[in-house]
């Protein structure tokens, strides 16, 4: 009986557990990589046209701030339902990672542009005058003093997202995106198995913990 | 050279600076005073074009300031540096680069950039701290390191807005001295913005009061003690003694430099009469010690004493207390 139970387990871990694992590490990895170059650029697109920027344009920066709100209001499981058209336009798909990586992405991109910018504009006004005052440019003062200024708060921001980008995968799991989320679903809940519940639990614990360890880490170095 | 004419400035409807005037020779140490808001610190951003002005004229060595395009503006600012209340620094590094960021934008070669970090590490007297950061360094070392920064593009005029207005007094004469040294040793005009009446009289050969916008009074500095002007003892808000309405009350301006300072005793031997002192300040500016006394002595003598100090050039004045002036 219990060799069975080992056994059982073991399978389970195998075939089940493990993909779940790596899909959700990858999941989390690219969303946050894509999600932070493209919440970047995006951070950038609104500093430089916002009114105190280098080149205020009220057209871009209403648009931009616009589309970012937006996003970010809506609740990630309906943004999912709600890109599945656009989703399947990039990727060629609406099931497995790839396809839950594309909603993912964009959801993260709002929330990692609107923490850059929000990190940025707490940067010190006195140090960008002065500044300003040797005659550095105004690109130099963006990315040489207000992004450096910034990096810390910008990490810290990166570290909430992931977080954020985790819980987000479980999610996308119920849309048959895989990983560990997907698991705690068809097996814990629908199979009313305790031990798979709590065990996906855990390793969600864990995985966030592990985010937070090397996110302080990360953190303390660049300060 | 800088000169200002006709200066205006409005934030809306509101007039900042209104109609100023304004000539500052090279190598002066120039002090611009007033209450806060009282529009200096709008003029000092109007010299190296951080604040636009809408009407009138500011020339430095005849370049017209408004005029300049973008580029230009930024290699203007190259001649014209500025320090700061709060010695904003780059948090994350250290000193050495704090120092050099300046010309790291504007791209300098290494070896120059060491070698002038180095120097002015040196000149303000911080080299042992240059592999700190700078919330390791106390405000004085803080504001050193941003006069450093402020000094690499070697710039012809140094701006300081309040710059030791966060400090205490022991650090701010330091600090003072280290201005007034710059200005000796390289030549830098300096022109100051402060609310502090001391900051003005340790280091400015000439100053400018300003009021809600306006020039009210400009000049040299122990002039200006000397001639004490209303609106500048409104500005200080100078106290009023109380004097005895009995006889006749003076106030008699010292300096230690002619022979003011010993007037009391010599008035009283020849003139051969009595004195009563019934207030008398020294007080420091630059290196000079000016001051003044105020006297009480019998009506009789009026004439008297009127004749002797218009005959040895003593600047005076009869002096009354507010009371008196009201009733």
């Amino acid at each position: 009986m219990s060799r069975f139970l080992t056994e059982y387990q073991l399978n389970f871990w195998e075939r089940i557990l493990a993909p779940a694992f790596v899909a959700t590490i990858e999941m989390v990895i690219i969303t946050t990589i894509l999600g932070t170059i493209f919440g970047f650029l995006v951070a950038v697109v609104l500093l430089v046209t916002d009114k105190d920027g280098i080149h205020p344009n009220r057209f871009i920066y209403g648009l931009v701030s616009f589309i970012v709100n937006v996003i970010r209001s809506f609740p990630f499981l309906i943004l999912m339902i709600f890109l599945l058209p656009f989703t399947k336009l990039v990727v060629g798909t609406s099931i497995g990672v790839r396809a839950a990586v594309v909603p993912l992405i964009v959801s993260a991109t709002a929330f990692i542009a609107k923490l850059i910018v929000n990190a940025m504009q707490e940067v010190d006004k006195g140090l960008i005058e002065a500044m300003k005052s040797f005659g550095i440019s105004e690109a130099q003062v963006v990315f040489k003093v207000m992004f450096s200024e910034a990096m810390p708060a910008i990490i810290s921001g990166v570290i909430l997202a992931m977080v954020a980008i985790l819980g987000s995968t479980a999610m996308a799991g119920a849309m048959g995106a895989g990983g560990i989320g997907s698991v705690a679903i068809t097996y814990g809940y629908q199979k009313f198995n305790e031990v798979v519940m709590v065990l996906t639990a855990g390793i969600l614990i864990v995985f966030v913990q592990l985010i937070e360890i090397v996110g302080k880490w990360v953190y303390r170095k660049m300060k | 050279m800088i000169e200002i004419r006709g200066l205006q400035k409005s934030f809306g409807d509101l007039k900042v600076l209104n109609n100023i005037d304004l000539t500052i020779e090279d190598g002066e140490i120039y002090g611009l005073v007033g209450k806060s808001g009282a529009g200096k610190s709008t003029l000092l951003r109007c010299i190296n074009g951080l604040e636009k002005y809408s009407a009138g004229s500011l020339k430095i060595d005849g370049v017209e300031v408004k005029e300049l395009d973008r580029k230009e503006l930024r290699n203007f600012r190259k001649g014209v540096s500025m320090i700061f209340q709060h010695f904003p620094m780059l948090t994350r590094k250290t000193v050495y680069e704090n120092i050099a960021f300046p010309m790291r934008c504007w791209g300098y070669d290494k070896q120059t950039i060491d070698k002038r970090v180095k120097e002015l590490a040196e000149l303000v007297g911080i080299s042992e701290k240059l592999n700190q950061r700078p919330r390791q360094l106390s405000g004085g070392q803080q504001q050193r390191v941003a006069i450093a920064r402020a000094l690499t593009m070697e710039p012809k005029i140094l701006l300081s807005d309040e710059a030791t207005s966060a400090l205490d007094p022991v650090t701010t004469r330091a600090i003072l001295q280290l201005l007034r040294d710059i200005n000796e040793k390289l030549g830098i005009t300096i022109i100051v913005v402060t609310h502090q009446m001391s900051v003005i009289k340790d280091v400015c050969e000439k100053v400018t009061l300003l009021e809600a916008g306006e020039l009210v009074v400009s000049g040299p500095v122990d002039e200006l003690f000397m001639n004490q002007p209303e609106e500048l003892k409104t500005f200080l808000g100078e106290e009023q003694f109380h004097v005895d309405n009995n006889g006749v009350n003076i106030q008699i301006m010292l300096s230690d430099e002619n022979e003011s300072k010993n007037i009391v005793s010599r008035m009283s031997r020849e003139l051969d009469m009595d004195f009563t002192i019934v207030n008398s300040e020294m007080e420091r500016y630059r290196d000079k010690y000016l001051g003044y006394l105020i006297l009480n002595y019998a009506d009789e003598h009026k004439r008297k004493v009127e004749t002797y100090l218009k005959q040895n050039n003593i600047i005076w004045r009869y002096y009354q207390s507010h009371s008196e002036e009201e009733e």
